[in-house]
């Protein structure tokens, strides 16, 4: 038997999975779940093979929801409408179904993923990621997870942005969280006329910077609002000048 | 092109007195003068008749092509063309015609620059009042063809925002009903015609731009109705209507995208059961609506959620030209927006 999680806040729109998926015997639905929260959890207690989910939910997305799990599964979404989701469906989901489907369709989604290795989703679930952060109703906030509890961080109430070998710590005025990403995603994902990567390890927002002082030989380094001192290479300094209009 | 201003039956009055009082003028002028009284009325007939023809030539021509207002100092140009050439013609019609000038050619001369001026005098206040007249008019349509236009882009506005449909709603609810239709086939239909009876409202014609506020209720339990069934145990509505507001008229389709965005912060910025409230009175000679719905002071609500707040505000604003009607109360935990409606007499 292959494992099956339903995330969706609307149980009708669970029903409709389940009814689909008796045929197919050999899938089992091991829970359901209401909101991204009880997704993390049932997806880390059970492992499943295979997860339908949904994109608007209570709190945190379906997106978001995912990159709270160190190793999402493979996904196939149902949505009902989301312009930049299907962007990102069409480059790397299994497949997603757009509500209302019926059960051919939903059978040819499943057949798509039976058909594909499991290596492969889980770096097309990755890309999938990636691609949807981009779109700009995600780029307001970051959801990390701090131990058992999800976390939403407002982007401006970020200070910086700090590279921890395969993690980035985000620096708030209640301390940092991990996330599970690059440097390079955050520079791309964050609106460039707020955030500043000022050295390679280091990304700033200038709403946070007092000043700016020279630092030894041709290096300077920002003082933050909370007192935080952040280098600053001479190409982050250039950088900084431009967006501060310098 | 604007009707000219013998159009109006005061100014023609005016226009012919103004020329009779001129020749009787001029006639009395001559006989003092010392011209025979046959002569002088001779000679006011034939100068200020000519004067009168050039003076309709020329407040037609105006009627056609008047010149922009920099450029007014065409018109003396014109008048004194034109009254050099009167005076031209007139003078060899007075001499052919008037037998006192034939014996005596030296009292026409010596009164040339006196008629000259006259003439010159009484063009350029008829052209002034051309002008005036068809650059007032041209103004006043200018103002009625930017009203109607006004009127117009208003009108489609409202249709418009009256139209906002959230195609989530609509496919969610679809996807709703194919589910009801293996498991409860008679729920899916009443659903089927719910949502039938709530599209149908939304594209209600102009004419029914207000409604009564019992109206909108039904439309909008119609739609709570609906979404109870999307969303199962966790909506929970309260709605609250003091006796007195039935019969109140309200612009028809407010209410329901408030629901819609106090629904959409309710159920997405929180999780677990959410009540959703609804309170109606009447105070100030205003319908006081308060929506209420729960709200989680640490969510983020992504941007672009809210539409509906501000489409309500937009409505009321072209509808009453006020931007006092709507109220935002924001506390720990709960979003409150209370909107009034002034009375009406549609």
């Amino acid at each position: 038997m292959r494992k099956i999680i339903i995330i969706d806040d609307e149980p009708l729109a669970r029903s409709i999975v389940k009814e689909y998926l008796q045929k197919h015997t050999e899938l089992e639905v091991v829970e359901e779940c209401n909101d991204g929260f009880e997704g993390v959890k049932a997806i880390q207690q059970h492992q499943p093979d295979l997860v339908f989910l949904d994109i608007q939910m209570p709190k945190i997305n379906g997106f978001e929801m995912l990159e709270l799990i160190e190793q999402p599964p493979p996904v196939i979404f149902a949505t009902a409408f989301d312009d930049y989701a299907i962007k990102a469906f069409e480059a790397h989901a299994i497949d997603y179904l757009l509500k209302p489907f019926n059960q051919d369709r939903f059978d040819k989604a499943i057949r798509k993923w039976s058909e594909q290795s499991s290596r492969s989703s889980e770096k097309n679930t990755q890309d999938l990621l990636e691609t949807a952060s981009l779109s700009p109703a995600q780029n307001q906030r970051i959801v990390v997870k701090n131990g058992s509890k999800i976390k939403i961080i407002p982007v401006h109430d970020v200070f910086y942005l700090e590279a921890a070998d395969d993690y980035v710590k985000i620096y708030t005025k209640e301390g940092y969280f991990l996330k599970n990403k690059t440097m390079s995603h955050f520079e791309q994902v964050l609106d460039e006329q707020q955030f500043v990567r000022s050295h390679r390890s280091y990304i700033i927002n200038i709403h946070q910077i007092t000043r700016i002082d020279p630092y030894e030989k041709d290096g300077h380094v920002a003082i933050l609002k909370s007192g935080a001192q952040i280098p600053v290479s001479r190409s982050g300094y250039g950088k900084l000048k431009e967006v501060l209009g310098l | 092109m604007s009707a000219s201003p013998f159009s109006v039956k005061q100014f023609r009055i005016f226009f012919i007195s103004c020329w009779l009082t001129l020749m009787l003028d001029q006639g009395i002028v001559l006989f003092w003068f010392g011209l025979p009284w046959q002569d002088a009325i001779l000679d006011s007939a034939i100068s200020n008749g000519f004067l009168l023809s050039i003076c309709l030539v020329m407040m037609n021509i105006y009627r056609y092509y008047l010149p922009r207002r920099e450029r007014f100092l065409n018109l003396f140009g014109v008048c004194l063309i034109f009254s050099s050439l009167w005076l031209i013609i007139c003078k060899w019609l007075l001499r052919l015609v008037v037998g006192f000038y034939a014996t005596s050619p030296e009292t026409l001369y010596r009164s040339l620059p006196i008629r000259v001026s006259m003439a010159l005098l009484i063009l350029g206040c008829v052209s002034m009042v051309s002008a005036l007249w068809y650059n007032t008019a041209e103004q006043k349509e200018n103002e009625l063809r930017k009203t109607d236009a006004e009127k117009l882009t208003k009108e489609a506005e409202l249709f418009k925002l009256r139209q906002q449909l959230q195609p989530h709603f609509l496919f969610n609810s679809l996807n709703s009903i194919n589910a009801l239709i293996g498991m409860k086939p008679d729920e899916a239909r009443k659903m089927v015609q719910q949502l039938s009876d709530f599209l149908r409202g939304t594209i209600r014609k102009e004419e029914n731009q207000f409604i009564t506020f019992s109206e909108e209720l039904e439309y909008l339990k119609l739609y709570l109705e609906i979404e109870k069934v999307r969303f199962g145990y966790r909506l929970k509505t309260e709605i609250d209507v003091s006796d007195d507001t039935p019969r109140w008229r309200v612009p028809s389709l407010l209410l329901q995208p408030l629901m819609e965005n106090a629904i959409k912060f309710g159920l997405y910025g929180t999780t677990g059961e959410v009540v959703i409230g609804l309170r109606a009175t009447i105070a100030d000679k205003h319908l006081v609506v308060a929506v209420m719905n729960p709200f989680d002071p640490d969510m983020q609500m992504p941007p672009g959620t809210g539409f509906g707040l501000e489409s309500v505000k937009r409505r009321l604003f072209l509808l009453f030209g006020r931007n006092d009607l709507v109220e935002i109360n924001k506390t720990q935990n709960s979003f409150v927006v209370i909107f009034r409606i002034p009375e009406t007499h549609a």
